[in-house]
């Protein structure tokens, strides 16, 4: 079946959006990652810095499902792997 | 059939690769890039710097004072860095880690000279992470025995019955794979987010987005570039194991 150019288009901007939703778990991830620094902080204030750098650490790898989910996103729309 | 934009403005959105010219090479068509010539000025900045700092390092005195102060006061940093994860293997490291800790920094940051980060481009930031896998395997092969690469391969099970072996290989597999879609995902989605900025804004996008800037060059690429480093020297410890 062939379809033409406009309806790939459409479609793969629904997989677009739909591939987006993956930012919902780092997210929720790193808000968690944050409320726990923030107890830690509240508990020994001494160690902030070295609490605040594991945060982010631990953020930064936590965040790369939802960019895998951005990437997936971003390919749909800029290299239209389908439209060819 | 040709698809009009939505946007009037939307054709000045551009954040995509150009090739600047092309070349045969032994018959295989080679494109020149713009990621060729950011890295060329990213690379110039670096060693630009690098004279500045050997000149100044050629006439130093006891007690540090201007220029020296700066770069003494960087490698410090970057020797501590390596030193907490590391430990007592971290002498020999210093040099990789440091390395790629200010190229991968200067490339981040060059969004903020307007060129497009050469980080942004997948067929950079892939090689450093093989790079970081073959120090890795490198180091492994050195330190362990090559029986108990094999036993912690097959890990949960016992090392006569390989089955877990598939599974453990993939996840070496996605040790680059994962390194290098991180750094390249982040700095590309600073990318485009200003790109999209200024190319729907227009003249509305005037001294605003310098904060913009703020967060997805400096912040988004020094985290990215801090957890390149971080995860390639836990890689490395990590393979070398309790050797010591």
């Amino acid at each position: 079946m062939e379809f033409n150019t406009e309806f790939i288009l459409g479609c793969s901007a629904i997989g677009a959006g739909l591939a987006v939703i993956a930012g919902i778990g780092p997210g929720i991830g790193q808000g968690i990652a944050a409320g726990h620094a923030a107890a830690a902080v509240g508990r020994n204030p001494g160690a902030k810095s070295s609490i605040t750098t594991t945060m982010l650490l631990g953020q930064a790898v936590a965040e790369t499902t939802g960019l895998y989910g951005l990437l997936i996103a971003m390919l749909l729309l800029f290299v239209k792997p389908l439209g060819k | 059939m040709q698809i009009r934009p939505v946007l009037s403005a939307a054709d000045e959105i551009d954040f995509m690769i150009h090739g600047l010219f092309q070349y045969n090479f032994f018959g295989h068509e080679v494109w020149i890039t713009t990621s060729h010539v950011c890295i060329l000025i990213v690379m110039l900045i670096i060693i630009g710097f690098a004279i500045a700092a050997n000149r100044a390092m050629k006439k130093a005195t006891e007690v540090p004072s201007g220029f020296q102060n700066v770069v003494e006061l960087m490698v410090e940093k970057l020797d501590g860095m390596v030193d907490g994860p590391m430990g007592s293997n971290a002498p020999k490291f210093y040099n990789y880690i440091g390395t790629i800790f200010i190229f991968i920094l200067v490339s981040n940051i060059s969004g903020l000279l307007g060129l497009r980060p050469p980080t942004a481009d997948y067929g950079v930031t892939f090689p450093l992470a093989i790079l970081t896998f073959a120090v890795i395997h490198y180091n492994q092969f050195k330190h362990q025995k090559l029986k108990e690469i094999w036993v912690g391969m097959c890990s949960p099970l016992p090392p006569w019955l390989p089955i877990w072996f598939v599974i453990n290989l993939i996840g070496e597999i996605a040790v680059p794979i994962s390194l290098s879609l991180r750094l390249f995902a982040n700095i590309l989605s600073g990318t485009v987010m200003l790109a999209l900025v200024y190319g729907l804004l227009g003249w509305f996008a005037t001294i605003w987005p310098a904060a913009l800037h703020v967060y997805f060059d400096l912040f988004s690429g020094a985290i990215q570039t801090y957890v390149f480093c971080m995860l390639s020297m836990t890689y490395i410890n990590n393979a070398i194991g309790s050797d010591n």
